[in-house]
């Protein structure tokens, strides 16, 4: 793989990001919220003495799970069905590149996009939270920026396996938004019902936790934040007991994998099907 | 140049590739012939390592299994339907495709390419605004880059009026003269017949025949109807009797002949009439 040819691409796709109408209306959407949220969480301050960048930061948590893993699904499931859609990867793949440096191109530079819209989004509220609140627990609030970039990074991933198996874009961004349905839905009520009706053990609740790239990021988030999961229950006392001081790095490679498998999978459905 | 063996390729059940097997010398022009469906576009897209196949595609000693990218250097693609990215100015479009070859757009040669080919005037407009023949043209300078000695061409003019069509003809009759090696699909016989040294005949994915383009005219037979008009209707008799004394068909219509003609000899007609002094002012072809 020619590294040359892979920031070709990657240049190239954070150069249409940003004229791609879903992708404004994602940082428009984030960055009005954070500052909302910020606004929100500075708003108490005076009454309850807390920090800002914590307050807005647990806050900014439920945000991001719902508006990253839509960014990064819908985001990837247009990619590879949008090029062969126009046409545009049969040209592309008639060109000396392999199949390989058009996929890392193109995840390199949306993956990059998404991190530009999330750090506006971010920053903007920080700067709000710096300037109004001080910068008290600024590092836990940068470890959520990098969390989110972690789950923008799986959701893409997964987006990408969506856009290779489906022929439509149309049809990839329907399956991406199921999934994203299915996420967030499993995130907290689904897994309660799962262990409520199927009787499951605490290990068998936090394993099944891990499946969803949200709850692993939401998990690793409040530990960041907070240093213990007690808030998540008896699944988090669970978690924390069992890796101790390990469990972020434990976490950080689930999530790391969430985002290696999927581009994998990826890759051998593209190298399958070629450009068709 | 290009070595094919047992080139195969399926959709599921269906073969749309058939076991061919061709060579192409260096400085050859080939056709691939065939009707819709016939397999050329398919064929076209293995050569090109797009799609998995089965069998063996050697470009210039390479094997485009397993070394499609070193083997897509030397060759260029002009596709039946152009598909650019739209947003992208035609300049933004060269230079990306320019960093992809690595060459540069605006080196002598590839210079000397977009005055060739009318395109510096282009340079700043959006590829949506541009017209199909236009868009073609961009699409032979970027195959050209970096001067591959291959060029691949589907249906190349299959989109363009008959024009742009002449023209684009004309420019790769004078790539074939300095020597490229071209492999286009077409199903037009006087493409095939103009620019083509070989054809080679698909039907239903497989190769029936590997001809020169003469033999497959005469094969096909494609009779076409040359209408001739007069300049006064007294000469209409006479352009009648002497069309049919040199074996034509020919029969009057309203205010000139109807004659049946032949691919490669449609104007043999004329210079028959011309000979025996019977002014012809003006025709008309119909297929």
């Amino acid at each position: 793989m020619e590294i040359g040819n892979v920031l070709i691409l990657a240049q190239k796709e954070l150069k249409d990001a940003r004229r791609n109408r879903w992708f404004l209306l994602y940082t428009l959407a984030f960055t009005g919220l954070a500052l909302a949220l910020a606004w929100l969480a500075l708003s108490g301050i005076g009454n309850k003495g807390l920090a800002g960048f914590g307050r807005t930061g647990a806050s900014l948590i439920n945000l991001v799970l719902l508006i990253v893993p839509l960014m990064g699904l819908t985001l990837g499931a247009l990619s590879l069905a949008g090029e062969r859609e126009r046409g545009t990867m049969l040209y592309l793949l008639t060109q000396p590149i392999s199949q390989a440096e058009l996929l890392m191109g193109k995840f390199i530079g949306l993956a990059l996009a998404i991190l530009v819209s999330l750090v506006i989004g971010f920053g903007l509220s920080g700067l709000l939270i710096a300037w109004q609140g001080g910068t008290t627990e600024a590092a836990q609030f940068l470890e959520l920026v990098l969390l989110a970039f972690g789950l923008a990074l799986a959701s893409l991933s997964i987006g990408f396996l969506i856009s290779a198996t489906t022929r439509k874009s149309a049809t990839a961004v329907g399956v991406a938004l199921f999934f994203w349905l299915v996420f967030v839905f499993f995130g907290d009520l689904g897994l309660m019902g799962t262990a409520i009706v199927l009787r499951l053990d605490i290990d068998q609740l936090f394993t099944l936790a891990l499946l969803n790239p949200l709850q692993i990021f939401k998990m690793a988030a409040i530990l960041a934040i907070r240093s213990n999961l007690e808030v998540l229950g008896p699944a988090g006392t669970y978690a924390l007991r069992t890796y101790g001081s390990q469990l972020m790095i434990f976490l950080l490679a689930i999530l790391a994998l969430w985002s290696i498998l999927p581009l994998a999978g990826t890759y051998l459905v593209f190298r399958r099907k070629g450009v068709l | 140049m290009v070595r094919v063996k047992d080139l195969t390729k399926r959709f599921g059940t269906v073969t749309a590739v058939d076991h061919i097997s061709f060579e192409v010398e260096a400085g050859q022009s080939v056709a691939l012939w065939g009707e819709n469906g016939a397999g050329k576009t398919t064929a076209l897209r293995c050569l090109l390592g797009v799609i998995p196949f089965d069998g063996e595609v050697h470009l210039s000693e390479l094997d485009l299994a397993r070394q499609g990218k070193a083997a897509r250097r030397r060759m260029g693609f002009v596709p039946q339907e152009i598909s650019f990215h739209d947003d992208m100015t035609v300049k933004e479009t060269l230079l990306f495709y320019a960093r992809i070859k690595k060459t540069d757009i605006f080196s002598s040669q590839s210079g000397d390419l977009l005055d060739r080919l009318g395109l510096v005037t282009y340079l700043p407009k959006r590829v949506r605004d541009l017209s199909g023949g236009t868009k073609q043209r961009l699409a032979l300078v970027i195959a050209l880059l970096a001067n591959p000695p291959i060029l691949i061409l589907d249906e190349p003019t299959a989109n363009l009026d008959i024009q742009a069509r002449e023209k684009f003809l004309s420019l790769l009759a004078e790539l074939k003269g300095e020597g490229k090696t071209l492999l286009f699909s077409s199903h037009r016989l006087e493409e095939v017949v103009t620019l083509a040294d070989r054809v080679l005949v698909l039907e239903l994915g497989k190769l029936v025949a590997d001809c020169h383009p003469n033999e497959l005219a005469s094969r096909l037979d494609t009779r076409a109807m040359l209408k001739l008009y007069f300049e006064g209707d007294e000469w209409i008799q006479q352009a009648l009797s002497t069309l049919t004394g040199h074996g034509y068909s020919a029969e009057p219509n309203g205010t000139g002949i109807w004659v049946q003609v032949v691919p490669l000899e449609k104007a043999k007609p004329i210079s028959i009439l011309t000979e025996a002094g019977i002014p012809v002012s003006d025709f008309q072809l119909e297929h």
